[in-house]
């Protein structure tokens, strides 16, 4: 799961940096990623993984690293099943 | 005359209590309203006490029409973020056989819209919106920046029994292009000077912080990152509800969001920052005759020295 959510990102131009230069604690905004991009993000995770981020989860602090991002995609994964 | 208290009972209340002084006119829509020349002199005083307020900032003014190139709305995004509010202009482009349809369909009493195509002009949501590519296009921001100083009505749609929330409203807004220290600055300059401003016509208020009405869910993440970077400040006053006040101001930070979309350089190549100061000019007379009554010449003489200049 991790690797797919770094290879989505990686895929998106979302950056102007290479994601795997970045860890998982890195400020994806302070990377250069936009608040467009943020959005563009969530629907793409949603669509790769067949989630849907609940109202609690639609926060600038969801997407802002990778860690969050993927541990959010890990619960909501879960709780699919 | 009504007492203040009396006129917001309900955003309805108000609404018909307006309409009952003739202070607004009814036209059948609602957030589309006419005016009363007493309720246009408020307006005119109080962008006059602003202007007052802006003197020594030898802001550049423009107006520009309540219509923009479509084409810019869309580049800005506009239809990303608000697409729920946007309004396009859209105008008969056929030939005579359209015509008699059209005719036929109004004669009906069908719906006869769809004969109509899109044009090229959009309605100017903010004041600010058509100035970026403008600006973009008279070549690199100047060392220390550019400040304007603009003013537009501008269309929303979102129909209201609020009379604080018209269809047509207008804008009276400063924008700031330059650093972020400047634009920074600028803002805060104006955070000061509205408070200052509305208290000195008697009104009470609260800054807050603030989003944009975005739409749906990729709209809560929007908002929710305007919010935790401070992006957007508004100054409410209680105007249909005590409940919920309403922004008559609003303080924006833009980053450089316009700069990059835009393209307003400075001559070394960096990108310009941009902040604004908006002031809703129907929601202050509106807040206004709420506080104060409908009758001006009972305003408080402090209240009406500051609108006489």
């Amino acid at each position: 799961m991790r690797d797919r959510v770094r290879t989505i990102v990686g895929s998106m131009n979302l950056l102007p940096v290479p994601v795997g230069g970045l860890s998982d604690q890195d400020n994806l905004f302070d990377a250069g990623m936009t608040s467009f991009g943020s959005v563009q993000l969530m629907l793409a995770v949603e669509e790769e993984f067949d989630i849907e981020f609940p109202n609690s989860l639609l926060t600038r602090r969801t997407f802002a690293t990778l860690g969050g991002l993927i541990s959010a995609v890990e619960q909501l994964a879960s709780q699919k099943v | 005359m009504n007492a203040p208290g009396k006129l917001v009972q309900s955003p309805e209340a108000f609404l018909a209590a307006l309409f009952d002084e003739s202070i607004l006119i009814k036209t059948g829509v609602d957030g589309l309203y006419g005016r009363a020349g007493v309720f246009e002199e408020v307006i005119d005083g109080f962008e006059a006490a602003v202007t007052k307020m802006a003197v020594g900032d030898q802001a550049t003014r423009i107006h520009f029409p309540p219509g923009m190139p479509r084409k810019n709305l869309e580049k800005a995004g506009y239809l990303k973020s608000f697409p729920q509010l946007a309004g396009c202009v859209h105008s008969f482009m056929g030939d005579n056989a359209d015509h008699a349809k059209l005719v036929g369909l109004i004669e009906r009493g069908e719906d006869w819209t769809e004969m109509q195509d899109a044009t090229e002009v959009a309605l100017t949501p903010a004041a600010c919106y058509p100035l970026y590519p403008t600006v973009a296009a008279a070549g690199p921001v100047p060392e220390g920046g550019r400040l304007f100083d603009l003013k537009s009505y501008c269309f929303r749609h979102e129909p209201s029994k609020d009379p604080a929330r018209m269809q047509l409203f207008r804008m009276r807004e400063f924008v700031r292009i330059g650093t972020a220290d400047e634009v920074t600055s600028f803002r805060a300059t104006w955070l000061e000077r509205g408070e200052k401003l509305i208290a000195s016509l008697g009104l009470p208020c609260v800054i807050d912080v603030a989003n944009d009405p975005f739409f749906g869910r990729t709209g809560r993440v929007m908002a929710s990152s305007q919010r935790d970077q401070g992006l957007k400040f508004e100054l409410l006053i209680p105007v249909a509800s005590d409940e919920n006040p309403t922004a008559c101001l609003s303080f924006n930070y833009h980053q450089n969001h316009f700069g990059s979309l835009w393209g307003m350089h400075f001559a070394g190549g960096e990108v310009a920052h941009s902040a604004c100061v908006g002031f809703g000019l129907e929601r202050t007379a509106l807040a206004l005759f709420r506080h104060h009554g409908t009758k001006v010449d009972a305003w408080p003489a402090d209240v009406r020295r500051v609108l006489s200049g």
